[in-house]
């Protein structure tokens, strides 16, 4: 009885609806902003919960809102993919909005929450979507708040990042749109399902191939499109910079896994497995050595995320190859990477707090001083590295079984390789954290609830790498990896 | 599931369970800590004996949880997994009882005992692994856990011996990681199997088996300090006194060795690695690293930096004994695993004594010091004379199965390893006795520290006594029933040959 009403909500619609009147409200009632904010993103997680169950029950399945179907409505879709990523969002939303409570000034959070809400709604509905005019409107979305969050904290670093980081979402979406134009023109339809039985090797659908892979890959930093990325992630509040790595970096990615499985999946051949294999290799390699060099911790963590990205990248090329499992290393390296790293630029953001700076060599006997923040690093970096038993080890462990599957000798060696990097990065910085600095410098008080969300997301990291077997089972609900490659 | 089932979980959590605690106590909380410390070992211990018990009568201890499909993390206590487990958790409680003299009082004991708990808990899942991969997880739990006792001291050398350590230990591990998955894409299994597993792709896949057995013994050979992968150990010295104990004696380095042992015997299995033509280099490295470590130890003036080499050399005695193929060369490098432990112990406990109480770090300031702390030096002396070889201390029991077991197999040239490393050894330990007992103190000692009652605090005595006892009477009563020596031959009957 309780089971069918559950069934019967249509859940998924408020997961947009519910960010956007937060939103609206958080900005009419600016007392209770905090209150709004935080508590419409527990809510969103309690529906996402529903959902897995609706999904289990009844495995993947459409929402028509409005009762109108493609082309003229807009079609909601959901399975283990999709699912996954909006868990995820909640997840991390709920503990940046826990942790922004506590960290922005009482103007800055005027303007925090009401866009907040709104990236929220924008994600959400990204991540159920399933048509590509959709995904553009979306990211639109997505870029501007995100952008305008980058600005908050008002300083000249922050302003020149915010817009070069708005420049660069611009210009990757228009790029995309031209695709989708181009595909709407030739083949009359803007739903993912519908064009994927229509596209023809012509030469519009390659263009609008290249344009809207061009768009998603500056959006989603591979090298050498990153550029953009280290200045803007590093110089946005912390709860900003959490969520531009964990989650906005994997919408984009997220869009091209859907449109390749299933929309660009008859123009694949050869070259692009190769492509995108030397791209995230390089994107590895560069990122881990430009991470190891930084002298500040939030741009050691950002071009961390460049790395990691060349990572899912490295996975997607197998996957292309036909590699069943690489598709499991995908997503478990998504989830994990998106968990660890919104840890560590939380931590980033207590250390910024705690002296006023984020110089790596003077954290002095931060170990001692900040245990707690110092544990989330320390756990968040486990995952980032791949070390046993986190998140970021069963990816790796899925990563590597794909390469040597393939016989992909060069795949391997960077897999081992970014490894041992990460891990030097990581821990030049924990190292840091024992020592005394000859320097003085004045401490401030960091409040609890800072220090217990960096480390509940880092746990969360390890975690995932004791549930691998249900969490696949989960992602694997409506067969969402079904045109390429079987699930394993 | 019945209540055996669990017991090798319930022994990996009861050092697991104080350390969380532990980590979330005050710096006040001293007998709350220690009483945590000891009901954690206390418990292991009965667990442990009660195993010990079950599976000399043949009872079954196994317990798994699927990680991924195909894969599991599975406990298990064979006779051999037995083994290392009652030597670590032994040595465990001594140590701890040493850590608690030496430390309590001193700046963060919570984070050290934590850690400390920690890597006992990581020694345990090794020895208690039934396959690689769950070996492979807590070999990199422990390399995690050992790191921050290793910097414990927050100055800047601890944090570059810390650096140097993980350097080579991740390096192994990242090596072990690759060879692991690569077995199992070729096996489909990871389960360690007596006589070993990979013989059914041995027509196949005989060069890549190859190459994965070079890349498990880099792995393990990193923490097992083999040549030329032992960099990191003599600069990890900074660490405290009770920490060189644990890397030298129960955990670290022994991980390492004991990790090569299940290579050889469970993964490939004797026959196949002697056929596949791997046990000979084996054994060739190591005794180089024998001579090699003997040979540095030599012109150490630091106490602690001398018994660092000479853990390298020693520690390679039981490589070479599963090199040497052989039931009596096996049995031989088994034991070691625990003669080597226990002396060891004792000489870092000694070497930990006389920096603690009289500032004495050199070898060249130990001139009398028998007069200023008779006690320590007789266990200090004992565990020397058993390194050298001395009958009858354990380390003779080694050396007499190893040389039997090589002239056994027909390989005599190690006899002469054996004899040069005996010398060496002699060359090394000799000087210390003689200047510790037959040359007159200095009029004051370094940093001298006047404990009300005896030579030293009692907590810092007895464990250095006892393990010193264990030293002795382990080659004393070699050949009882009740003697780690009895059991390796149960291991060696029932699991290896």
């Amino acid at each position: 009885m309780y089971l069918k009403l559950v069934l019967a909500t249509p859940w998924e619609v408020f997961l947009i609806l519910l960010p956007i009147l937060g939103g609206l409200f958080s900005f009419l009632l600016p007392k209770f902003n905090k209150a709004i904010g935080i508590s419409t993103l527990i809510l969103t997680l309690f529906f996402v919960v529903f959902i897995a169950l609706k999904l289990r029950t009844q495995g993947a399945f459409y929402h028509l809102v409005g009762g109108w179907d493609a082309p003229l409505g807009i079609n909601l879709y959901i399975d283990g993919l999709s699912l996954v990523m909006l868990g995820l969002t909640a997840l991390i939303g709920v503990g940046a909005s826990v942790y922004a409570g506590k960290y922005f000034t009482q103007t800055q959070s005027l303007w925090f929450w009401p866009i907040w809400l709104f990236l929220i709604a924008g994600i959400n509905a990204l991540f159920l979507s399933q048509d590509i005019f959709n995904f553009y409107v979306t990211l639109e979305l997505i870029g501007l708040a995100s952008a305008a969050l980058t600005a908050l904290s008002n300083t000249k670093e922050a302003l020149t990042g915010a817009m070069r980081y708005l420049l660069v979402t611009l210009l990757g979406s228009l790029a995309y749109l031209l695709g989708v134009a181009l595909l709407y023109h030739g083949f009359g339809s803007v739903d993912i399902a519908i064009l994927s039985n229509t596209i023809e090797s012509t030469p519009a659908a390659w263009a609008a191939m290249g344009l809207m892979s061009a768009g998603l890959l500056l959006k989603s930093a591979l090298f050498p499109l990153h550029f953009w990325l280290p200045p803007a992630h590093a110089s946005a509040p912390a709860p900003i910079s959490a969520v531009l790595s964990a989650l906005i970096i994997k919408a984009s990615i997220y869009i091209q896994l859907r449109l390749w499985i299933s929309l660009f999946f008859p123009l694949h051949n050869f070259y692009f497995e190769i492509f995108f294999a030397v791209l995230g290799s390089i994107a590895v390699l560069w990122g881990s050595v430009q991470a190891l060099v930084q002298t500040r911790l939030k741009l050691l963590i950002a071009y961390s995320t460049v790395a990691q990205v060349g990572y899912l990248f490295l996975a997607f090329s197998l996957a292309l190859g036909g590699v069943s499992v690489a598709w499991s290393a995908l997503i478990y390296l998504m989830l994990s990477h998106a968990l660890a790293k919104s840890a560590l630029f939380l931590v980033a953001g207590n250390l910024l707090h705690f002296h006023g700076h984020d110089r790596i060599i003077d954290l002095d006997r931060i170990a001692q001083r900040l245990p707690l923040s110092t544990a989330a690093f320390a756990l968040a970096g486990v995952s980032i590295i791949g070390l046993p038993l986190s998140g970021g080890f069963i990816g790796k462990w899925f990563l590597l079984e794909a390469s040597l599957a393939d016989n992909n000798w060069g795949i391997t060696a960077v897999v081992l390789l970014g490894g041992l990097l990460a891990a030097g990065y990581i821990f030049k910085v924990l190292g840091f954290t024992f020592t005394k600095t000859t320097r003085t410098q004045k401490a401030q008080n960091i409040p609890l609830s800072m220090e217990l969300v960096p480390l509940c997301l880092a746990i969360m990291a390890i975690l995932t790498g004791f549930f691998a077997t249900p969490l696949l089972s989960l992602i694997h609900i409506g067969n969402p990896f079904g045109n390429i490659g079987a699930a394993p | 599931m019945s209540f055996n089932t669990y017991i090798p979980l319930f022994v990996v959590l009861s050092s697991f369970l104080p350390a969380l605690i532990i980590f979330r106590l005050s710096e006040k909380q001293h007998t709350l800590r220690t009483l945590l410390n000891l009901s954690g070992i206390f418990i292991t211990l009965v667990l442990v004996i009660w195993m010990f018990v079950g599976v000399y009568y043949g009872e079954h201890y196994e317990i798994r949880f699927a990680l991924i499909q195909n894969l599991d993390i599975s406990l298990r206590a064979g006779p051999f997994a037995l083994f290392f487990t009652g030597l670590s958790s032994v040595l465990w409680f001594i140590t701890t009882i040493y850590a608690i003299g030496y430390l309590e009082g001193s700046a963060h004991s919570s984070r050290f005992f934590g850690f400390f708990n920690l890597c006992i808990t990581a020694t345990i899942g090794i020895a208690l692994s039934g396959n690689l991969i769950t070996f492979l997880l807590f070999y990199e739990i422990l390399t995690l856990s050992a790191y921050p006792l290793i910097i414990h001291r927050g100055t800047e050398e601890s944090r570059l011996a810390g650096s140097r350590y993980l350097l080579y230990t991740l390096i192994g591990g990242a090596l072990l990681l690759l060879g692991t998955v690569w077995l199992y894409t070729l096996t489909g299994t990871l389960e360690f199997t007596p006589k070993g597993f990979v013989q059914t792709i041995l027509q196949e896949h005989s060069s890549a088996l190859v190459i994965i057995f070079i890349l498990l013994i880099a792995g393990f050979g990193v923490k097992a300090a083999l040549f030329p992968l032992h960099g990191w150990l003599p600069q990890a010295m900074v660490a405290p006194a009770p920490v060189s104990a644990l890397l030298h004696a129960v955990a670290v380095v022994k991980a390492g060795a004991f990790g090569i042992v299940r290579v050889v015997y469970e993964v490939y299995g004797l026959e196949t690695a002697a056929f596949l033509g791997l046990t000979t280099p084996l054994a060739v490295i190591a005794s180089i690293t024998i001579i090699y470590g003997s040979l540095r130890a030599l012109f150490q003036d630091n106490l602690k930096r001398r018994l660092a080499f000479s853990t390298i050399s020693q520690v390679s005695y039981i490589i070479l004994g599963i090199a040497i193929v052989g039931p009596i060369a096996t049995t031989g490098g088994i034991i070691h695993l625990v003669h080597q432990g226990v002396m060891k112990i004792t000489l870092f406990f000694g070497a930990g004594n006389f920096a603690e109480t009289l500032g004495v770090y050199q070898v060249s300031q130990m001139n009398g010091i028998a007069k200023r702390m008779p006690w320590t030096m007789v266990s200090f002396t004992i565990g020397a004379l058993g390194m050298i070889g001395i009958p009858p201390i354990a380390g003779f029991i080694t050396k007499w199965y190893l040389g039997l077991g090589a002239l056994e197999s027909g390989q005599g040239w190690v006899i002469a390893v054996l004899a040069a490393s005996s010398l060496l050894n002699a060359g090394y330990f000799l000087p210390i006795l003689y200047r510790a007992w037959f040359l007159a103190p200095p009029k004051s000692w370094p940093d001298e520290h006047n404990f009300s009652k005896g030579e030293t605090k009692l907590s810092l005595l007895w464990p250095p006594l006892i393990t010193a006892f264990f030293a002795l009477s382990f080659g004393l009563f070699a050949a009882s029933p009740w003697s780690p020596l009895a059991w390796v031959h149960l291991i060696t009957q029932r699991e290896f040959f």
